[in-house]
């Protein structure tokens, strides 16, 4: 890493409200919302903006070229967009890249996924080894239960351990008025819920969710001019692990390998004291444990969970917003993490804020039980 | 200023309409093999990986994810694209910002396609907006015909012109051994004779459907420096899009305003000025007969309205003053997710001199282009020079 | 390194997905237009004042919200056309449409972007850029772009 390199800063966010069904909205409508507002809140015009990394998938857009819906909205027309079929975090990586480049000043990010206009175990199913295992029927879900299991049983973890995470998220999510899925459940009220796959129970998965979110990279030069509280993107790291059947499920070694890549960029020793608030893309109430443990947040993260640390007030709250499990529609789901992020270390969270919040950690992944992995690590002044 | 980057080597597959010897996961092994053999570089040299693919042509969700074993991508970076007809170049760009940008010093690009598996029609036909567009399309031969039409109305170009240009285009293709159509004794008669598709474009106007893929290594300037007797390095890249729908762009092809605004902004970088006197060779994304002569001019190799006069006079044959896609182009060879990162291999190919049998002598600045979407565009200039 | 080009086994796998596609506020008023009034509308930007069809939230080129809607001729010009001999499956049918058809680039009078449709014309002799073409509606109308106008026809000379 050269110490020459430009300095990316995020100056600004918006994000719809994550619902089951927004149906009064085309996806370009949706989209535009975001844009609009933050456009507004940033106070840049569009004409200053000519590099936009989007993220979609054509699968679940059902259409062929997803960014095309979307071109005109974001701003594309003559201007640099490129999409990537992948989770939002890795058009953020793309975004930096290109501010880092010293060729542009200014990026805009955008996801979007409108979950409900297709068919999720039909879509998903489309993940799956052609020759060997679509035919089985498998989908997200069966392979996050199966991934569950493994890591269960390698950690000797109950299930109680793992509601536990489903009870504090939805519990955060009450303080998010973002939040499609909020409330005071028990860890009873989360084993009672309806099974999607053992061990896996309809409060401990991210539900169907339609959504977007944006937000405004700047060179450092640019975001003085922009905002007072930039927000320092100081680490980031993706690794790609083995196919899901090709790799031992229960060990999140990828995640491990891009955490440490972001952690050595932005010069954090010992994540679990340098990091102060983290939101990590647990779709599955047991990944955010599997995470935490590959993020070097904690070793024994049920204790951590069981003693209150990862509370909003906590030593170190996860998922103050919520997370996934409150509203998560798929690719905006690790961009909104650096959303959440950003509001926190610029003291706009509201009811959850975290206070004295001065290093964030933003996760993203994607693919089967979390191939592709995606860790940023962000700071204020 | 960005740091210096180059392309340093280069690998492809034989491109065919059914490559039923191998699987996806094979066919991208095939290319990063090559690409790979060719720097005398391993995996591990490698820092991250970009991909391109349009996976609705094969049906299926992070097609690359359920390949990683066939390009290495074990605990690397990776990241994948979806842009349409340009996705190769959209990769191409990424790869260049990752080591411009100092994060990483070796990027490996990837393009691939086997279209073969899945179904063409309806993957292109999805393309069209679901609420204004879908129901009356043609598909991507209407869509072109009616671009042709337009072009034709207003440049006078004329069917044996464009003709040309699928005869020029599949008789380069022999002298490149991975090139899907070869045809060395096609003739202008039996480009206007094969059966018309969509009038005015008739089959030999038109682009076919392969299989294949397409590997490009990127370096920061000391390891290209280091890997590489003669980088191809990369002076200017840029990235114009349209508006929303299809009927936005006026005139379409025949004055492909995206076309324009990325070469003038690539050009200016590069510090162009006279196109045709100062690039040696173009590989463009030429997708149908008619608009490689519209793209001459959107291009600014000749004036408006001059497109068919610059085949008639022969520039853009090999021989010519401005050669134009020596490989047989997208005429010739279509993987679409590899197609565009084809046109950047091809253009390295040239500057390092190492294109073999459809060399052009002296190539110290080369043009690649891509095409896709609703007439997007993206460019690429490399050069001899550093 | 390249295998032998002999074929190996292949498996069949019939994709099936169900979309609901959200048309969106602005769609939905456009259609409620033509299935109610047979009208169909434009939305006119206040910076450049270019008139768009299809509506959309905000103008690409000024990046300014359209707000103000317009309505538009159901006479235009054609801008591009072809007929089409190529069999296509139509999209919302599954079968294979008839060929040939006539297939054109419209813009309506009113407006400063243009549309796809079918033209009643397969002489390709007879189908020409700059003809002018009027919208052949069906009946009855049900608010949607290619059910509602059956096609365009030539008029004029």
């Amino acid at each position: 890493m050269e110490g020459t390199m430009t300095k990316v800063s995020i100056v600004g966010v918006a994000q719809t409200r994550f619902e089951e069904r927004i149906a009064s909205l085309a996806i370009n409508e949706l989209v535009y919302m975001v844009v609009r507002e933050l456009l507004h809140k940033t106070g840049v015009s569009m004409k200053e903006i000519r590099s936009i990394v989007t993220a979609s998938q054509d699968a679940w857009d059902g259409r062929t070229i997803s960014g095309m819906t979307i071109n005109e909205v974001v701003g594309g027309y003559l201007n640099a967009e490129a999409k990537v079929a992948a989770d939002g975090l890795q058009a953020l990586l793309y975004g930096a890249a290109r501010i880092m480049s010293g060729e542009y000043t200014l990026t805009l990010v955008v996801a979007h996924c409108k979950e409900s206009e297709g068919t999720p175990h039909a879509i998903t199913n489309l993940m799956f080894d052609p020759f060997t295992q679509r035919h089985l029927g498998l989908d997200d879900v069966t392979a996050a239960a199966l991934q569950a299991r493994r890591y269960m049983r390698l950690r000797g973890l109950a299930a109680e351990d793992i509601a536990a995470v489903a009870v504090k998220n939805h519990r955060h999510a009450k303080k998010n008025p973002f939040a499609q899925r909020a409330g005071d459940f028990t860890i009873t009220d989360v084993l009672n819920s309806p099974i999607l796959a053992d061990p896996i129970h309809e409060l401990e998965a991210a539900p169907q969710s339609d959504g977007a979110c944006a937000l405004l990279l700047a060179s450092e030069s640019k975001a003085r001019t922009v905002t007072d509280h930039p927000v320092f993107i100081i680490g980031m790291g993706n690794a790609t692990d083995a196919y899901w059947t090709d790799r031992e499920l229960g060990e999140a070694k990828a995640l491990r390998q891009a955490a440490s890549r972001a952690y050595r960029m932005a010069g954090i020793e010992y994540p679990a004291h340098e990091i102060d608030v983290a939101e990590i893309s647990a779709r599955y109430a047991y990944e955010e444990l599997m995470a935490m443990e590959a993020l070097g947040l904690s070793e024994a993260p049920q204790d951590m969970l069981a003693r209150g640390d990862c509370e909003i007030g906590g030593r170190l709250p996860i998922n103050p917003s919520g997370g996934p499990l409150c509203g998560n529609p798929v690719t905006v789901s690790g961009l909104v993490r650096v959303v959440e992020a950003y509001l926190q270390l610029t003291d706009q969270a509201g009811e959850h804020q975290v206070h004295g919040a001065q290093t964030a950690l933003a996760h993203g992944a994607g693919g089967i039980c979390g191939q592709n992995q995606s860790v940023v690590i962000l700071r204020r002044e | 200023m960005p740091r210096r980057v180059a392309i340093i080597s280069t690998g492809q597959t034989k491109h065919r309409a059914k490559r039923r010897d191998v699987n996806v996961r094979e066919l991208i092994t095939e290319a990063v093999t090559r690409a790979l053999e060719e720097a005398d570089i391993r995996m591990k040299d490698i820092d991250a990986v970009v991909i391109g693919n349009m996976e609705p042509f094969e049906g299926f969700l992070f097609p690359e994810l359920w390949a990683v074993e066939g390009w290495g991508g074990y605990l690397k970076p990776s990241v994948k694209f979806n842009t349409g007809g340009t996705v190769g170049t959209t990769t191409a760009i990424a790869a260049y910002y990752y080591v411009a940008s100092g994060i990483y010093d070796v990027v490996l690009a990837i393009g691939f396609e086997k279209q073969s598996e899945g179904h063409t029609q309806t993957a292109i036909t999805t393309v069209g907006d679901p609420i204004w567009e879908r129901a009356i399309m043609a598909g991507a031969v209407g869509n072109f015909a009616v671009m042709a039409s337009t072009y034709i109305h207003d440049s006078g170009v004329t069917e044996e012109q464009a003709a040309k240009v699928a005869v020029k285009a599949r008789r380069n293709a022999c002298n490149n051994e991975y090139a899907h159509l070869q045809m060395p004794d096609i003739t202008v008669e039996d480009v206007l004779k094969s059966r018309m598709l969509a009038y005015p474009v008739k089959l030999l106007d038109m682009c076919p459907q392969s299989d294949g893929a397409c590997a490009v290594v990127f370096a920061e300037e000391s390891r290209a420096k280091q890997l590489a007797p003669r980088p191809a390095w990369i002076k200017a890249v840029a990235t114009a899009h349209e508006q929303q729908y299809m009927g936005d762009s006026p005139k379409r092809l025949a004055a492909m305003r995206s076309q324009v605004a990325a070469s003038r902004r690539a050009y200016a970088y590069a510090g162009i000025t006279n196109p045709r006197k100062e690039l040696d060779v173009a590989e463009i994304y030429e997708v149908a007969s008619f608009a490689e002569l519209a793209m001459y001019e959107n291009l600014g190799f000749c004036e408006r309205g001059e497109g068919g006069k610059l085949i008639d006079a022969g520039v853009t044959e090999m021989t010519g003053e401005l050669p134009v896609n020596p490989s047989g182009g997208v005429l010739s060879t279509n993987p679409i997710g590899a197609t565009a990162l084809i046109r950047v291999a091809e253009a390295a190919l040239q500057v390092m001199g190492k294109a073999g049998k459809r060399q052009i002598d002296g190539v110290r600045t080369a043009l690649a282009t891509g095409y896709g979407g609703n007439a997007w565009t993206d460019v690429m200039i490399l050069s001899r020079d550093l | 390194m390249t295998k032998k080009d002999d074929e190996t086994q292949r498996v069949q796998y019939l994709l099936d997905i169900e979309y609901h596609y959200a048309a969106g506020e602005l769609a939905t008023r456009f259609f409620t237009e033509l299935k109610e009034a047979g009208r169909i509308m434009g939305m006119r930007c206040s910076g450049c004042h270019r008139v768009y069809l299809p509506p959309r939230p905000v103008c690409g080129i000024c990046y300014k919200e359209l707000k103000d809607w317009v309505p538009l001729s159901d006479e235009g010009i054609i801008v591009g056309c072809t007929v089409v001999h190529l069999p296509f499956i139509d999209p919302m049918t599954g079968e294979q449409r008839p060929v040939p058809y006539g297939f054109a680039i419209i813009r309506l009078d009113g407006a400063s972007t243009s549309i796809y449709h079918f033209v009643d014309e397969t002489d390709e002799k007879k189908l020409r850029v700059g003809q002018r073409v009027k919208a052949v509606f069906r009946e009855p109308r049900t608010g949607s772009l290619h059910h509602d106008i059956k096609y365009f026809r030539l008029v004029g000379k």
